[in-house]
Protein backbone atom coordinates (compact mmCIF):
# COMPACT_ATOMS: atom_id res chain seq x y z
CA UNK A 1 0.00 0.00 0.00
CA UNK A 2 2.47 3.18 -1.09
CA UNK A 3 1.62 6.34 -0.69
CA UNK A 4 0.75 7.01 -4.27
CA UNK A 5 -2.11 3.88 -4.41
CA UNK A 6 -3.72 5.74 -1.32
CA UNK A 7 -3.84 8.70 -3.48
CA UNK A 8 -5.13 7.29 -6.81
CA UNK A 9 -7.42 5.50 -4.38
CA UNK A 10 -9.02 8.36 -3.05
CA UNK A 11 -8.78 10.18 -6.31
CA UNK A 12 -11.61 7.23 -8.05
CA UNK A 13 -13.29 7.31 -4.61
CA UNK A 14 -13.48 10.91 -4.21
CA UNK A 15 -12.56 11.48 -0.28
CA UNK A 16 -9.71 13.43 0.98
CA UNK A 17 -7.81 12.73 3.95
CA UNK A 18 -5.04 14.44 4.95
CA UNK A 19 -1.80 13.82 7.49
CA UNK A 20 -2.70 12.08 10.85
CA UNK A 21 -5.86 10.57 9.65
CA UNK A 22 -4.50 9.24 6.13
CA UNK A 23 -1.49 7.86 8.12
CA UNK A 24 -3.93 5.49 10.16
CA UNK A 25 -5.74 4.88 7.10
CA UNK A 26 -2.87 3.75 5.17
CA UNK A 27 -2.04 1.39 8.01
CA UNK A 28 -5.14 0.04 8.70
CA UNK A 29 -5.75 -0.10 4.77
CA UNK A 30 -2.18 -2.48 4.60
CA UNK A 31 -3.83 -5.14 7.32
CA UNK A 32 -7.62 -5.21 5.22
CA UNK A 33 -5.09 -6.60 2.11
CA UNK A 34 -3.12 -8.68 4.33
CA UNK A 35 -6.51 -10.32 5.42
CA UNK A 36 -8.26 -10.26 2.21
CA UNK A 37 -4.62 -11.92 0.43
CA UNK A 38 -5.95 -14.86 2.82
CA UNK A 39 -7.58 -15.63 -0.57
CA UNK A 40 -4.70 -16.18 -2.30
CA UNK A 41 -3.68 -19.34 -1.09
CA UNK A 42 -7.11 -21.26 -2.32
CA UNK A 43 -7.09 -22.96 -5.74
CA UNK A 44 -10.08 -21.28 -7.44
CA UNK A 45 -8.67 -22.68 -10.95
CA UNK A 46 -11.47 -23.01 -13.52
CA UNK A 47 -14.51 -22.02 -11.34
CA UNK A 48 -16.97 -19.65 -12.54
CA UNK A 49 -16.97 -16.48 -10.54
CA UNK A 50 -20.63 -16.44 -8.39
CA UNK A 51 -22.83 -12.92 -9.12
CA UNK A 52 -26.12 -13.49 -7.66
CA UNK A 53 -26.04 -16.15 -4.99
CA UNK A 54 -29.36 -17.29 -6.19
CA UNK A 55 -28.11 -17.73 -9.71
CA UNK A 56 -30.76 -14.51 -10.84
CA UNK A 57 -30.81 -12.63 -13.77
CA UNK A 58 -32.43 -9.34 -14.57
CA UNK A 59 -36.62 -10.15 -15.09
CA UNK A 60 -38.46 -8.20 -17.85
CA UNK A 61 -41.64 -6.32 -17.39
CA UNK A 62 -44.01 -4.56 -19.24
CA UNK A 63 -42.67 -1.29 -20.90
CA UNK A 64 -45.47 0.71 -18.78
CA UNK A 65 -45.09 4.11 -17.06
CA UNK A 66 -45.76 2.94 -13.44
CA UNK A 67 -44.14 6.33 -11.43
CA UNK A 68 -45.41 9.85 -11.56
CA UNK A 69 -42.58 12.46 -11.80
CA UNK A 70 -43.25 14.79 -8.73
CA UNK A 71 -39.98 17.15 -8.76
CA UNK A 72 -40.97 18.84 -5.86
CA UNK A 73 -41.26 16.18 -3.76
CA UNK A 74 -38.07 14.03 -5.04
CA UNK A 75 -36.17 17.44 -4.53
CA UNK A 76 -37.36 18.34 -0.89
CA UNK A 77 -34.24 16.54 0.38
CA UNK A 78 -32.13 18.15 -1.94
CA UNK A 79 -29.33 20.67 -0.33
CA UNK A 80 -29.84 23.10 -2.99
CA UNK A 81 -32.34 23.77 -5.51
CA UNK A 82 -33.41 26.97 -7.31
CA UNK A 83 -36.08 26.54 -10.38
CA UNK A 84 -36.46 23.01 -9.75
CA UNK A 85 -32.90 22.70 -10.84
CA UNK A 86 -30.07 20.95 -8.40
CA UNK A 87 -27.41 23.63 -7.97
CA UNK A 88 -23.22 22.48 -8.19
CA UNK A 89 -20.51 25.27 -8.29
CA UNK A 90 -20.01 26.51 -12.31
CA UNK A 91 -18.52 24.31 -13.95
CA UNK A 92 -18.43 26.29 -17.41
CA UNK A 93 -16.90 29.64 -16.90
CA UNK B 1 -53.55 -3.39 31.77
CA UNK B 2 -50.02 -3.09 31.08
CA UNK B 3 -48.71 -5.91 29.03
CA UNK B 4 -45.20 -5.79 30.41
CA UNK B 5 -41.76 -5.09 28.98
CA UNK B 6 -41.57 -8.49 27.74
CA UNK B 7 -44.30 -9.81 26.37
CA UNK B 8 -44.72 -11.47 23.21
CA UNK B 9 -46.50 -10.37 20.29
CA UNK B 10 -48.12 -13.77 20.49
CA UNK B 11 -49.25 -12.39 23.73
CA UNK B 12 -50.15 -8.79 22.93
CA UNK B 13 -52.15 -10.55 19.87
CA UNK B 14 -54.17 -12.24 22.53
CA UNK B 15 -54.44 -9.45 25.06
CA UNK B 16 -55.85 -7.31 22.60
CA UNK B 17 -58.33 -9.46 21.19
CA UNK B 18 -59.43 -10.17 24.40
CA UNK B 19 -59.94 -6.42 25.21
CA UNK B 20 -57.43 -6.83 28.43
CA UNK B 21 -55.55 -3.99 26.64
CA UNK B 22 -55.47 -1.44 23.65
CA UNK B 23 -53.12 -0.52 21.07
CA UNK B 24 -53.13 2.40 22.58
CA UNK B 25 -51.88 2.02 26.04
CA UNK B 26 -49.26 -0.29 24.46
CA UNK B 27 -48.10 1.68 22.78
CA UNK B 28 -48.21 4.14 25.52
CA UNK B 29 -46.18 1.89 28.00
CA UNK B 30 -43.99 1.09 25.32
CA UNK B 31 -43.25 4.74 24.15
CA UNK B 32 -42.51 5.43 28.30
CA UNK B 33 -39.83 2.57 28.53
CA UNK B 34 -37.79 4.02 25.36
CA UNK B 35 -38.16 7.31 27.44
CA UNK B 36 -36.38 6.15 30.51
CA UNK B 37 -34.17 4.26 28.61
CA UNK B 38 -30.56 4.73 28.41
CA UNK B 39 -29.17 2.58 26.06
CA UNK B 40 -29.50 4.84 23.12
CA UNK B 41 -31.31 2.36 20.68
CA UNK B 42 -33.14 4.81 19.16
CA UNK B 43 -32.28 7.47 17.09
CA UNK B 44 -35.47 8.99 16.30
CA UNK B 45 -38.64 8.55 18.19
CA UNK B 46 -42.25 9.21 16.42
CA UNK B 47 -44.60 9.23 19.56
CA UNK B 48 -47.71 11.55 18.11
CA UNK B 49 -47.87 9.26 14.67
CA UNK B 50 -47.69 6.25 17.00
CA UNK B 51 -50.15 7.09 19.58
CA UNK B 52 -52.36 8.32 16.10
CA UNK B 53 -52.12 5.06 14.99
CA UNK B 54 -52.63 2.86 17.79
CA UNK B 55 -55.78 4.72 18.47
CA UNK B 56 -56.93 3.93 14.96
CA UNK B 57 -55.85 0.55 15.14
CA UNK B 58 -58.81 0.51 18.05
CA UNK B 59 -61.28 1.90 16.60
CA UNK B 60 -60.49 -1.20 13.81
CA UNK B 61 -60.20 -3.69 16.51
CA UNK B 62 -63.55 -2.62 18.25
CA UNK B 63 -65.36 -3.02 15.05
CA UNK B 64 -63.88 -5.78 13.84
CA UNK B 65 -61.31 -7.79 16.07
CA UNK B 66 -57.69 -8.14 16.09
CA UNK B 67 -55.83 -9.48 13.24
CA UNK B 68 -52.75 -9.74 11.81
CA UNK B 69 -50.25 -7.19 13.48
CA UNK B 70 -52.95 -4.96 14.36
CA UNK B 71 -51.97 -2.74 17.22
CA UNK B 72 -48.44 -4.58 17.81
CA UNK B 73 -45.57 -2.06 18.46
CA UNK B 74 -42.70 -2.85 16.12
CA UNK B 75 -39.61 -0.34 15.54
CA UNK B 76 -37.30 -0.33 12.10
CA UNK B 77 -33.88 -0.33 11.71
CA UNK B 78 -32.92 3.15 10.86
CA UNK B 79 -31.73 1.95 7.14
CA UNK B 80 -35.89 1.15 5.82
CA UNK B 81 -36.87 4.44 4.25
CA UNK B 82 -39.74 5.58 5.90
CA UNK B 83 -41.48 8.61 4.10
CA UNK B 84 -41.79 12.25 6.49
CA UNK B 85 -39.46 10.17 8.91
CA UNK B 86 -35.73 11.23 9.03
CA UNK B 87 -33.55 7.84 7.63
CA UNK B 88 -30.35 8.73 8.49
CA UNK B 89 -28.58 5.30 8.26
CA UNK B 90 -26.50 6.39 11.68
CA UNK B 91 -24.67 8.86 9.24
CA UNK B 92 -23.88 12.50 9.41
CA UNK B 93 -24.20 12.04 5.05
CA UNK B 94 -27.87 11.27 5.94
CA UNK B 95 -28.18 13.09 9.12
CA UNK B 96 -31.12 15.46 7.94
CA UNK B 97 -32.73 13.22 5.38
CA UNK B 98 -36.27 12.95 4.61
CA UNK B 99 -37.37 10.36 1.70
CA UNK B 100 -40.18 10.62 -0.33
CA UNK B 101 -41.41 7.02 -0.01
CA UNK B 102 -41.80 4.39 2.17
CA UNK B 103 -39.49 1.12 1.82
CA UNK B 104 -41.89 -2.10 1.15
CA UNK B 105 -40.79 -3.63 4.13
CA UNK B 106 -42.17 -0.39 5.80
CA UNK B 107 -45.70 -0.39 3.87
CA UNK B 108 -46.20 -3.95 4.47
CA UNK B 109 -46.19 -3.88 8.37
CA UNK B 110 -48.05 -0.67 7.90
CA UNK B 111 -50.66 -2.67 6.34
CA UNK B 112 -50.31 -5.31 8.71
CA UNK B 113 -51.63 -2.70 11.62
CA UNK B 114 -48.30 -2.79 12.86
CA UNK B 115 -47.31 0.41 14.50
CA UNK B 116 -43.86 2.13 13.83
CA UNK B 117 -42.27 3.87 17.43
CA UNK B 118 -39.40 4.79 15.97
CA UNK B 119 -36.45 4.07 14.21
CA UNK B 120 -33.30 2.44 15.85
CA UNK B 121 -29.40 2.84 15.62
CA UNK B 122 -27.27 0.89 14.06
CA UNK B 123 -23.58 0.97 12.66
CA UNK B 124 -23.43 3.39 10.03
CA UNK B 125 -24.72 2.23 6.66
CA UNK B 126 -24.76 -1.04 8.19
CA UNK B 127 -21.08 -1.30 8.89
CA UNK B 128 -19.63 -2.83 11.56
CA UNK B 129 -20.14 -5.53 14.51
CA UNK B 130 -20.96 -3.20 17.24
CA UNK B 131 -22.71 -0.60 16.99
CA UNK B 132 -19.78 1.49 17.70
CA UNK B 133 -20.13 3.11 14.27
CA UNK B 134 -22.81 5.21 14.91
CA UNK B 135 -22.82 9.23 14.40
CA UNK B 136 -25.70 9.09 16.87
CA UNK B 137 -22.91 7.75 19.44
CA UNK B 138 -22.77 3.87 20.90
CA UNK B 139 -25.76 1.26 21.89
CA UNK B 140 -25.36 -0.74 25.15
CA UNK B 141 -26.39 -4.26 25.84
CA UNK B 142 -29.28 -4.43 28.16
CA UNK B 143 -27.28 -7.45 29.66
CA UNK B 144 -24.54 -5.14 30.14
CA UNK B 145 -23.84 -1.77 29.34
CA UNK B 146 -20.17 -1.80 29.22
CA UNK B 147 -20.57 -4.64 26.18
CA UNK B 148 -22.03 -3.78 22.84
CA UNK B 149 -24.66 -4.93 21.39
CA UNK B 150 -23.46 -6.62 18.01
CA UNK B 151 -24.23 -5.01 15.06
CA UNK B 152 -24.92 -3.92 12.45
CA UNK B 153 -28.43 -3.76 14.08
CA UNK B 154 -27.38 -3.07 17.04
CA UNK B 155 -30.10 -0.56 18.16
CA UNK B 156 -32.67 -3.39 17.10
CA UNK B 157 -31.60 -6.33 19.70
CA UNK B 158 -31.21 -3.78 22.43
CA UNK B 159 -34.56 -2.44 22.12
CA UNK B 160 -36.07 -5.73 21.92
CA UNK B 161 -33.67 -7.21 24.47
CA UNK B 162 -34.94 -4.60 26.51
CA UNK B 163 -38.30 -4.73 26.58
CA UNK B 164 -38.82 -1.25 24.40
CA UNK B 165 -40.72 -3.13 21.51
CA UNK B 166 -41.29 -6.93 21.13
CA UNK B 167 -40.67 -6.76 17.28
CA UNK B 168 -37.57 -4.58 15.29
CA UNK B 169 -37.01 -5.09 11.68
CA UNK B 170 -33.65 -5.45 10.74
CA UNK B 171 -30.93 -5.93 7.74
CA UNK B 172 -28.24 -8.44 7.60
CA UNK B 173 -25.30 -8.45 5.10
CA UNK B 174 -22.66 -10.61 7.03
CA UNK B 175 -24.23 -11.34 10.08
CA UNK B 176 -25.85 -7.98 10.95
CA UNK B 177 -29.21 -9.82 12.12
CA UNK B 178 -27.51 -13.19 13.96
CA UNK B 179 -24.57 -11.77 15.62
CA UNK B 180 -26.64 -8.91 17.50
CA UNK B 181 -29.44 -11.31 18.25
CA UNK B 182 -27.04 -13.90 19.94
CA UNK B 183 -25.42 -10.77 21.92
CA UNK B 184 -28.66 -9.70 23.26
CA UNK B 185 -30.37 -12.83 23.79
CA UNK B 186 -33.16 -12.43 21.47
CA UNK B 187 -34.04 -14.83 17.91
CA UNK B 188 -33.31 -13.21 14.79
CA UNK B 189 -33.81 -14.51 11.27
CA UNK B 190 -31.84 -13.63 8.29
CA UNK B 191 -33.96 -15.06 5.36
CA UNK B 192 -33.38 -16.75 2.05
CA UNK B 193 -31.91 -13.49 -0.31
CA UNK B 194 -34.67 -11.99 -2.32
CA UNK B 195 -37.67 -13.07 -0.10
CA UNK B 196 -37.74 -10.38 1.69
CA UNK B 197 -37.67 -7.01 -0.12
CA UNK B 198 -34.87 -4.90 -0.59
CA UNK B 199 -36.79 -1.80 -2.06
CA UNK B 200 -36.49 1.04 0.24
CA UNK B 201 -33.52 -0.37 2.25
CA UNK B 202 -30.31 1.86 1.96
CA UNK B 203 -27.99 -0.21 -0.58
CA UNK B 204 -25.00 -1.32 1.17
CA UNK B 205 -23.71 -4.70 -0.39
CA UNK B 206 -26.38 -5.20 -3.03
CA UNK B 207 -25.88 -9.03 -3.79
CA UNK B 208 -25.81 -10.09 0.12
CA UNK B 209 -28.74 -7.12 1.86
CA UNK B 210 -31.28 -9.05 3.35
CA UNK B 211 -34.11 -8.13 5.77
CA UNK B 212 -35.81 -9.36 8.39
CA UNK B 213 -37.36 -9.52 11.75
CA UNK B 214 -36.20 -9.91 15.61
CA UNK B 215 -37.90 -10.52 18.18
CA UNK B 216 -38.87 -12.81 21.67
CA UNK B 217 -39.41 -16.10 20.15
CA UNK B 218 -39.13 -17.83 16.78
CA UNK B 219 -43.07 -18.19 16.75
CA UNK B 220 -42.88 -14.15 16.58
CA UNK B 221 -40.21 -14.62 13.75
CA UNK B 222 -42.05 -16.62 11.68
CA UNK B 223 -45.42 -14.48 12.01
CA UNK B 224 -43.43 -11.38 11.51
CA UNK B 225 -41.80 -12.65 8.22
CA UNK B 226 -45.37 -13.84 6.64
CA UNK B 227 -45.68 -10.19 7.21
CA UNK B 228 -42.73 -8.75 5.70
CA UNK B 229 -41.70 -11.30 2.59
CA UNK B 230 -43.15 -11.29 -1.12
CA UNK B 231 -42.28 -11.14 -4.43
CA UNK B 232 -42.03 -6.86 -4.91
CA UNK B 233 -41.80 -5.65 -8.31
CA UNK B 234 -40.07 -2.82 -6.68
CA UNK B 235 -37.08 -5.01 -6.44
CA UNK B 236 -35.90 -6.93 -9.45
CA UNK B 237 -33.98 -9.41 -7.13
CA UNK B 238 -37.21 -10.21 -5.71
CA UNK B 239 -38.10 -13.76 -5.32
CA UNK B 240 -41.76 -15.08 -6.47
CA UNK B 241 -41.94 -18.27 -4.20
CA UNK B 242 -44.44 -19.47 -2.10
CA UNK B 243 -45.08 -17.96 1.60
CA UNK B 244 -44.10 -19.19 4.79
CA UNK B 245 -47.00 -21.78 5.96
CA UNK B 246 -48.30 -20.90 9.34
CA UNK B 247 -48.25 -23.99 10.76
CA UNK B 248 -45.22 -26.13 10.63
CA UNK B 249 -44.46 -30.14 10.21
CA UNK B 250 -43.08 -31.83 13.04
CA UNK B 251 -40.68 -33.97 10.90
CA UNK B 252 -37.73 -35.12 12.41
CA UNK B 253 -34.55 -33.82 10.26
CA UNK B 254 -30.99 -34.74 9.71
CA UNK B 255 -29.05 -31.47 11.75
CA UNK B 256 -25.74 -31.02 10.29
CA UNK B 257 -22.63 -30.39 12.11
CA UNK B 258 -19.78 -28.19 10.56
CA UNK B 259 -16.55 -29.66 12.15
CA UNK B 260 -14.21 -26.61 10.79
CA UNK B 261 -17.01 -24.02 13.05
CA UNK B 262 -15.83 -25.63 16.33
CA UNK B 263 -11.93 -25.37 15.51
CA UNK B 264 -10.35 -22.42 18.21
CA UNK B 265 -14.73 -22.02 19.44
CA UNK B 266 -14.08 -20.32 23.01
CA UNK B 267 -15.49 -23.30 25.14
CA UNK B 268 -17.66 -21.70 27.02
CA UNK B 269 -19.84 -21.14 23.78
CA UNK B 270 -18.90 -24.96 22.21
CA UNK B 271 -20.24 -26.39 25.57
CA UNK B 272 -24.04 -23.88 25.14
CA UNK B 273 -23.79 -25.42 21.55
CA UNK B 274 -23.28 -29.07 22.56
CA UNK B 275 -25.82 -29.19 25.03
CA UNK B 276 -28.04 -27.47 22.61
CA UNK B 277 -27.46 -30.01 20.27
CA UNK B 278 -28.45 -33.02 22.43
CA UNK B 279 -32.04 -31.42 23.51
CA UNK B 280 -32.53 -31.14 19.36
CA UNK B 281 -31.39 -34.97 19.69
CA UNK B 282 -34.17 -35.88 22.50
CA UNK B 283 -36.65 -33.95 20.94
CA UNK B 284 -36.31 -36.85 17.50
CA UNK B 285 -33.75 -35.02 15.30
CA UNK B 286 -30.66 -36.55 14.45
CA UNK B 287 -26.69 -35.28 14.12
CA UNK B 288 -24.63 -35.61 11.48
CA UNK B 289 -20.80 -34.40 11.21
CA UNK B 290 -20.55 -32.30 8.12
CA UNK B 291 -17.99 -30.08 6.81
CA UNK B 292 -17.85 -26.93 5.03
CA UNK B 293 -14.25 -27.11 3.80
CA UNK B 294 -13.78 -23.71 2.15
CA UNK B 295 -15.15 -21.79 5.53
CA UNK B 296 -11.71 -20.58 6.25
CA UNK B 297 -12.07 -18.49 3.17
CA UNK B 298 -15.55 -16.98 3.74
CA UNK B 299 -14.49 -13.65 5.83
CA UNK B 300 -11.55 -12.48 3.33
CA UNK B 301 -13.97 -13.22 0.13
CA UNK B 302 -16.48 -11.35 2.02
CA UNK B 303 -15.12 -8.64 3.10
CA UNK B 304 -14.14 -7.76 -0.73
CA UNK B 305 -17.41 -8.27 -2.43
CA UNK B 306 -19.10 -6.45 0.28
CA UNK B 307 -16.45 -3.50 0.59
CA UNK B 308 -16.50 -3.76 -3.88
CA UNK B 309 -20.37 -3.13 -4.13
CA UNK B 310 -20.69 -0.53 -1.21
CA UNK B 311 -18.13 1.48 -3.04
CA UNK B 312 -20.05 1.72 -6.12
CA UNK B 313 -23.61 1.86 -3.72
CA UNK B 314 -21.87 4.84 -2.01
CA UNK B 315 -21.02 6.71 -5.02
CA UNK B 316 -24.58 7.51 -5.19
CA UNK B 317 -23.60 10.45 -2.18
CA UNK B 318 -22.72 13.54 -4.24
CA UNK B 319 -23.30 16.51 -1.91
CA UNK B 320 -25.71 17.44 -5.00
CA UNK B 321 -28.80 15.23 -4.93
CA UNK B 322 -29.64 14.29 -0.77
CA UNK B 323 -27.18 13.84 1.55
CA UNK B 324 -24.70 15.97 3.31
CA UNK B 325 -23.20 19.08 1.97
CA UNK B 326 -19.82 21.17 1.73
CA UNK B 327 -19.95 24.86 2.81
CA UNK B 328 -18.52 26.78 0.13
CA UNK B 329 -17.12 24.50 -2.09
CA UNK B 330 -13.99 25.76 -4.40
CA UNK B 331 -15.12 23.67 -7.56
CA UNK B 332 -17.39 20.29 -8.37
CA UNK B 333 -14.85 18.01 -7.46
CA UNK B 334 -14.24 19.75 -3.90
CA UNK B 335 -17.83 19.24 -3.74
CA UNK B 336 -17.62 16.02 -3.66
CA UNK B 337 -14.79 15.08 -1.79
CA UNK B 338 -15.34 17.28 1.23
CA UNK B 339 -19.22 16.16 1.22
CA UNK B 340 -18.01 12.96 1.21
CA UNK B 341 -14.93 13.11 3.61
CA UNK B 342 -17.32 15.41 6.00
CA UNK B 343 -19.99 12.77 5.98
CA UNK B 344 -18.83 9.53 6.05
CA UNK B 345 -17.00 8.15 9.02
CA UNK B 346 -13.85 6.32 8.87
CA UNK B 347 -15.24 2.40 8.86
CA UNK B 348 -17.04 3.87 5.72
CA UNK B 349 -14.19 4.66 4.29
CA UNK B 350 -12.16 2.36 4.80
CA UNK B 351 -14.40 -0.12 2.78
CA UNK B 352 -15.15 2.07 -0.06
CA UNK B 353 -11.18 2.15 -0.50
CA UNK B 354 -11.39 -1.30 -0.13
CA UNK B 355 -13.39 -1.94 -2.79
CA UNK B 356 -12.27 0.58 -4.73
CA UNK B 357 -8.89 -1.15 -4.21
CA UNK B 358 -10.52 -4.37 -5.12
CA UNK B 359 -12.36 -3.74 -8.27
CA UNK B 360 -9.65 -0.96 -9.43
CA UNK B 361 -7.46 -1.93 -12.96
CA UNK B 362 -4.57 -4.39 -12.00
CA UNK B 363 -6.37 -5.81 -8.80
CA UNK B 364 -9.66 -7.00 -10.11
CA UNK B 365 -8.71 -10.47 -10.97
CA UNK B 366 -6.91 -11.12 -7.86
CA UNK B 367 -9.55 -9.63 -5.61
CA UNK B 368 -13.20 -9.20 -7.04
CA UNK B 369 -12.59 -12.05 -9.33
CA UNK B 370 -11.20 -14.55 -6.93
CA UNK B 371 -13.50 -13.32 -4.08
CA UNK B 372 -16.30 -14.46 -6.25
CA UNK B 373 -15.02 -17.63 -7.50
CA UNK B 374 -14.56 -18.54 -3.71
CA UNK B 375 -18.24 -17.41 -3.27
CA UNK B 376 -19.17 -20.18 -5.87
CA UNK B 377 -17.16 -23.25 -3.62
CA UNK B 378 -18.84 -21.62 -0.28
CA UNK B 379 -21.68 -22.29 -1.39
CA UNK B 380 -21.03 -25.28 -3.38
CA UNK B 381 -19.81 -26.36 0.13
CA UNK B 382 -23.16 -25.85 1.42
CA UNK B 383 -25.29 -27.09 -1.48
CA UNK B 384 -22.97 -30.17 -1.03
CA UNK B 385 -23.90 -30.87 2.59
CA UNK B 386 -27.45 -30.46 2.08
CA UNK B 387 -27.37 -33.53 0.17
CA UNK B 388 -27.04 -35.43 3.58
CA UNK B 389 -28.35 -33.29 6.01
CA UNK B 390 -32.01 -30.89 6.29
CA UNK B 391 -30.73 -27.84 8.59
CA UNK B 392 -26.87 -26.90 9.79
CA UNK B 393 -26.03 -26.20 13.76
CA UNK B 394 -23.59 -23.85 13.97
CA UNK B 395 -21.97 -20.99 16.40
CA UNK B 396 -23.73 -17.65 15.44
CA UNK B 397 -20.01 -15.48 17.44
CA UNK B 398 -16.67 -16.66 18.62
CA UNK B 399 -17.73 -15.10 22.02
CA UNK B 400 -20.47 -13.44 23.97
CA UNK B 401 -20.55 -9.98 23.50
CA UNK B 402 -17.15 -8.02 24.32
CA UNK B 403 -16.49 -4.62 26.19
CA UNK B 404 -17.04 -1.28 24.31
CA UNK B 405 -13.98 -0.14 22.62
CA UNK B 406 -12.33 -3.69 22.94
CA UNK B 407 -12.33 -4.29 19.14
CA UNK B 408 -12.27 0.01 18.15
CA UNK B 409 -10.80 3.12 19.31
CA UNK B 410 -12.73 6.77 18.74
CA UNK B 411 -9.12 7.64 17.85
CA UNK B 412 -9.24 5.05 15.18
CA UNK B 413 -6.25 3.31 16.29
CA UNK B 414 -6.91 -0.45 16.33
CA UNK B 415 -7.00 -2.75 13.51
CA UNK B 416 -9.76 -3.34 11.77
CA UNK B 417 -9.39 -6.48 10.83
CA UNK B 418 -10.43 -7.97 14.73
CA UNK B 419 -13.84 -6.59 14.34
CA UNK B 420 -14.07 -8.71 10.83
CA UNK B 421 -12.64 -11.61 12.23
CA UNK B 422 -16.28 -11.08 14.48
CA UNK B 423 -18.28 -12.32 11.28
CA UNK B 424 -16.44 -15.64 10.91
CA UNK B 425 -19.43 -17.91 11.02
CA UNK B 426 -21.89 -15.82 9.82
CA UNK B 427 -20.41 -14.53 6.60
CA UNK B 428 -20.23 -17.86 4.92
CA UNK B 429 -24.19 -18.51 4.75
CA UNK B 430 -24.57 -15.02 3.50
CA UNK B 431 -22.34 -15.46 0.58
CA UNK B 432 -24.29 -18.28 -0.04
CA UNK B 433 -27.78 -16.67 -0.17
CA UNK B 434 -28.66 -18.82 2.69
CA UNK B 435 -31.71 -18.34 5.53
CA UNK B 436 -30.56 -18.46 8.57
CA UNK B 437 -31.10 -17.46 12.46
CA UNK B 438 -29.93 -17.00 15.69
CA UNK B 439 -31.55 -18.55 19.13
CA UNK B 440 -30.72 -17.76 22.43
CA UNK B 441 -29.25 -21.31 23.75
CA UNK B 442 -27.09 -20.50 26.78
CA UNK B 443 -25.99 -17.63 29.30
CA UNK B 444 -21.93 -17.83 30.10
CA UNK B 445 -21.01 -15.60 32.57
CA UNK B 446 -23.86 -13.30 32.60
CA UNK B 447 -24.54 -12.99 29.01
CA UNK B 448 -26.14 -14.62 25.82
CA UNK B 449 -25.02 -17.29 23.89
CA UNK B 450 -26.26 -17.41 20.62
CA UNK B 451 -27.43 -20.43 18.10
CA UNK B 452 -27.43 -20.31 14.44
CA UNK B 453 -29.11 -22.49 12.28
CA UNK B 454 -29.10 -22.47 8.66
CA UNK B 455 -31.11 -23.69 6.09
CA UNK B 456 -31.48 -24.55 2.25
CA UNK B 457 -32.42 -21.58 0.37
CA UNK B 458 -36.11 -21.07 0.82
CA UNK B 459 -36.06 -23.88 3.56
CA UNK B 460 -37.37 -21.17 6.37
CA UNK B 461 -40.47 -22.99 7.29
CA UNK B 462 -37.95 -26.23 8.54
CA UNK B 463 -35.64 -23.88 9.82
CA UNK B 464 -38.10 -21.92 12.07
CA UNK B 465 -39.91 -25.40 12.69
CA UNK B 466 -37.00 -26.54 14.34
CA UNK B 467 -36.12 -23.13 16.44
CA UNK B 468 -39.96 -23.00 17.51
CA UNK B 469 -39.56 -26.88 18.82
CA UNK B 470 -36.37 -26.23 20.91
CA UNK B 471 -38.24 -22.91 22.39
CA UNK B 472 -40.94 -25.12 23.32
CA UNK B 473 -38.24 -27.41 25.47
CA UNK B 474 -35.71 -24.46 26.65
CA UNK B 475 -36.36 -21.27 28.25
CA UNK B 476 -33.17 -19.38 27.22
CA UNK B 477 -35.21 -17.33 25.19
CA UNK B 478 -37.22 -16.88 27.87
CA UNK B 479 -34.06 -14.83 30.02
CA UNK B 480 -34.11 -11.32 30.26
CA UNK B 481 -31.22 -9.13 31.47
CA UNK B 482 -32.29 -7.23 35.32
CA UNK B 483 -34.12 -3.92 34.28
Amino acid sequence: MEADLIDKLMRLAALRLESEERHLLQDNLRKIVHLIDTMQSADTDGVEPLDHPLDGVQPLRPDNVTEVVDRDRFQSSAPEVRDGLYLVPRVVE
Amino acid sequence: MTVGPFATIAEIRAALASKATSATEVAREHLDRIARSDLNCFVTVCEDAALAAAREADALISREGQSGLLGVPVAHKDVFCTAAVRTTCASRMLADFVPPYDATVVTKLRDSGAIMLGKTNMDEFAMGSSNENSYFGPVSNPWNPLRVPGGSSGGSAAAVAAGLVPAATATDTGGSIRQPAAFCGISGLKPTYGRVSRYGMVAFASSLDQGGPMARSAADLRLLLQHMEGHDPLDSTSADVEPTPSAADGEASRIGIPGEYWCGLDPRLAGALDDAAAVIEQIGHRRVDISLPHSGYATAAYYVVASAEASTNLSRYDGVRFGHRAQMPADLDDLYARSRTEGFGAEVKRRILTGTYALSIGYYDAYYRKAQRLRRLIRQDFLDAFNDVDLILAPATPSTAFEKGALSAPDDTKDPTAMYEQDVYTVPASLAGLPALSIPCGITGGLPVGMQLIAPHFGEDRLLALAEAFQRETDWHQRTPRP
